[in-house]
């Protein structure tokens, strides 16, 4: 299997290109099965080793803001209200209020119930709203219920939607049902971009991951995920390095950009500078945006601004200075 | 065969741990004498910041203790001082150069000094707090609250002085990011591993050593500190730089005392220095 890259690919082709592949359950598993096995000693070293680069002053400064721009402010707690996603999304959009010069984040990340409340105070803002559907967190629902999610997120006026994949049916090798589901969500989701969750502490291996990165490309995912952010451990270095390195593979083959979305657990500066190391030096510059690279994170917002802020005034800020959520 | 010596590395007490500086730097500490006595982590503003949020982190659970609870944490840790009292006589008569009498006086002192402020815990508030005279069918109350998080800058007194500064504000309920005498540091650090072994949660008290000088300005700036004690700052002009930099977000600040007699009986000021007054009205029953 070598497709010839194609500039021009748009998310039709890229089907065309693994027509043979995805065909039958046992070719998807000959090829998922075929890719090569993840060095787990190896990836974890690159991982840890990425993040010991030091970024300071200006380098440092621009990554404070490309990684309030990538953050997906995430409020996913069955006690939400419709006011605390009201404030959520008015945090969104001016993260910042007494310094105007901080960017907006790059959305805002509720369930389903919620997203009519929370494109309501973003209105033309830019800010994206982003819904988890597909029976989130565990996607144990039947597949008309996961559609009917996913529908009623995007006519409630979603602009991304985060699906989680059926880990029961990956786990025991059925493939092609989860290709399918992808599929048909992603259908359902019209316009919408559609984000894969893959719920990487329940794979168990690397390689699992590789492979799940490579059946939502395949798929027409937009963005691969790693976790729901309720599944411990949620994303890591590591598992995110797979991932990128997946996406930065597919490009090469198909010409077409996948995003990475890596979501849970990344509560630091230091942290997020890690990651966004990680996307320079395995993905390569052109994800350092928005568009291809995101946070899915609550209290990462609020080191972040406290970074930006000491490097803005020379003293160290406090959270009482930053709301609590 | 000769035995090779157990040398202690001294190291900074942050979070309930004994961390390296962050920035791997050491000074030497010399005895009195001026001979070699051991090195000691010289700690950075990094290192002050992380000693900070650990200190924010403990201010939760160690302020909502029971006063009574409190009282028995410190007194403690005069009981486990006491217990190694001669570790710090030998320590002190090292640092110091004073005579075996002089640094048992000292360890005495220091050991009654944590057992009078123990005893304070659940009786400032009555003392300093109040039921206040109104014109109407209230009552009108006043209580003592600890003000947060306290940068403290110790004096030269490498066991009494360091003490007479910490106790109080701890029993008050405040937390505390101490940075040690500079010529003085390694009994700091051994007072330390007293607290870290006397119920003290980690994180009410951190103690680091090094160089006020560059370490003091980033606490005095810092906006997660609530008040800032500059009781062993000795130049002025370092002083009244840190008051006007803790003035941006109102830090409580005690002015410098290098003169003080840490021997006498020290009142109540440094307690009530640190405390912010809370005063509710509330109805009479009918």
């Amino acid at each position: 299997m070598t497709p010839t890259p194609s500039s021009t690919a748009s998310t039709g082709s890229t089907h065309a290109l693994f027509d043979d592949v995805v065909r039958s359950d046992s070719s998807l598993r000959r090829f998922l099965h075929g890719l090569p096995g993840v060095d787990q000693v190896g990836c974890e070293a690159r991982a840890a080793g990425l993040g010991t680069r030091s970024i300071k002053t200006t380098a440092k400064a621009f990554a404070i803001d490309l990684a309030i721009r990538m953050v997906d402010l995430t409020t996913l707690e069955g006690q939400d209200t419709h006011g605390k996603v009201r404030a959520l999304a008015s945090k969104a959009m001016r993260p910042d209020p007494a310094d105007p010069s901080c960017p907006a984040t790059a959305a805002v990340c509720v369930y389903p119930d919620m997203v009519a409340t929370a494109k309501q105070t973003l209105g033309t803002s830019g800010v994206n709203v982003a819904a988890v559907a597909t029976a989130f967190p565990s996607g144990r629902a039947a597949m008309d219920i996961k559609l009917a999610d996913t529908r009623d997120a995007v006519e409630a006026g979603a602009d991304e939607i985060d699906m989680v994949i059926d880990r029961g049916a990956f786990l025991s090798g059925r493939y092609l049902d989860v290709f399918e589901e992808i599929a048909q969500v992603k259908e359902a989701c019209g316009d919408a971009h559609l984000k894969v969750i893959f719920e990487t502490g329940e794979l168990q291996t690397y390689d699992n991951v590789r492979r799940a990165s490579w059946l939502a490309m395949m798929a027409g995912g937009h963005f691969i995920k790693t976790s729901t952010g309720k599944v411990q451990p949620a994303a890591t270095l590591p598992v995110t390095l797979i991932m990128l390195e997946a996406v930065r593979d597919f490009r090469e083959q198909t010409g077409q950009m996948v995003g990475v979305k890596p979501a849970g657990g990344i509560k630091t500066t230091k942290d997020a500078i890690k990651y966004l190391v990680m996307v320079n030096e395995i993905a390569g510059p052109d994800w350092l945006d928005p568009d291809w690279f995101r946070f899915g994170a609550s209290t990462l917002l609020n080191d972040l601004l406290m970074q930006r802020t000491k490097m803005t005034t020379g003293r160290y800020s406090g959270p009482d200075y930053f709301t609590l959520d | 065969m000769s035995r090779i010596d157990v040398r202690k590395t001294y190291k900074l007490y942050i979070g309930g741990q004994f961390p390296r500086s962050e920035s791997g730097r050491s000074y030497v500490v010399n005895d009195a004498k001026g001979r070699l006595l051991a090195n000691a982590a010289q700690a950075s503003r990094k290192d002050a910041r992380d000693a900070v949020v650990a200190a924010r982190a403990a201010f939760g659970g160690w302020s909502t203790k029971t006063a009574y609870n409190r009282a028995q944490v410190v007194y403690r840790i005069a009981e486990v001082l006491e217990g190694r009292r001669e570790q710090f006589e030998a320590e002190l008569r090292a640092a110091e150069g004073i005579s075996t009498a002089k640094a048992r006086t000292y360890v005495d002192a220091a050991i009654d000094r944590l057992v009078w402020y123990a005893g304070w815990a659940d009786k400032i508030t009555q003392v300093v707090g109040n039921a206040n005279p109104v014109a109407g069918p209230y009552f009108n109350l006043s209580t003592p609250e600890p003000s947060g998080v306290i940068a403290v800058v110790a004096p030269r007194g490498a066991l009494l002085g360091l003490v007479s500064v910490v106790a109080p504000l701890i029993i008050t309920g405040n937390t505390v990011v101490v940075i040690a005498s500079e010529e003085n540091p390694l009994t700091a650090i051994t007072l330390g591993e007293v607290m870290a072994t006397s119920d003290l949660p980690g994180g009410v008290v951190n103690v680091l050593t090094g160089s006020a000088a560059e370490i003091a300005p980033w606490l005095a700036s810092h906006m997660d500190v609530n008040g800032i004690d500059l009781t062993g700052i000795e130049d002025a002009t370092l002083a009244t730089e840190l008051e006007a930099a803790g003035a941006d977000n109102l830090k409580r600040v005690r002015r410098p005392a290098p003169d003080t007699d840490w021997l006498a009986e020290p009142g109540l000021d440094r307690m009530t220095r640190f405390l912010e007054t809370k005063t509710v009205w509330h109805p009479i029953g009918v």
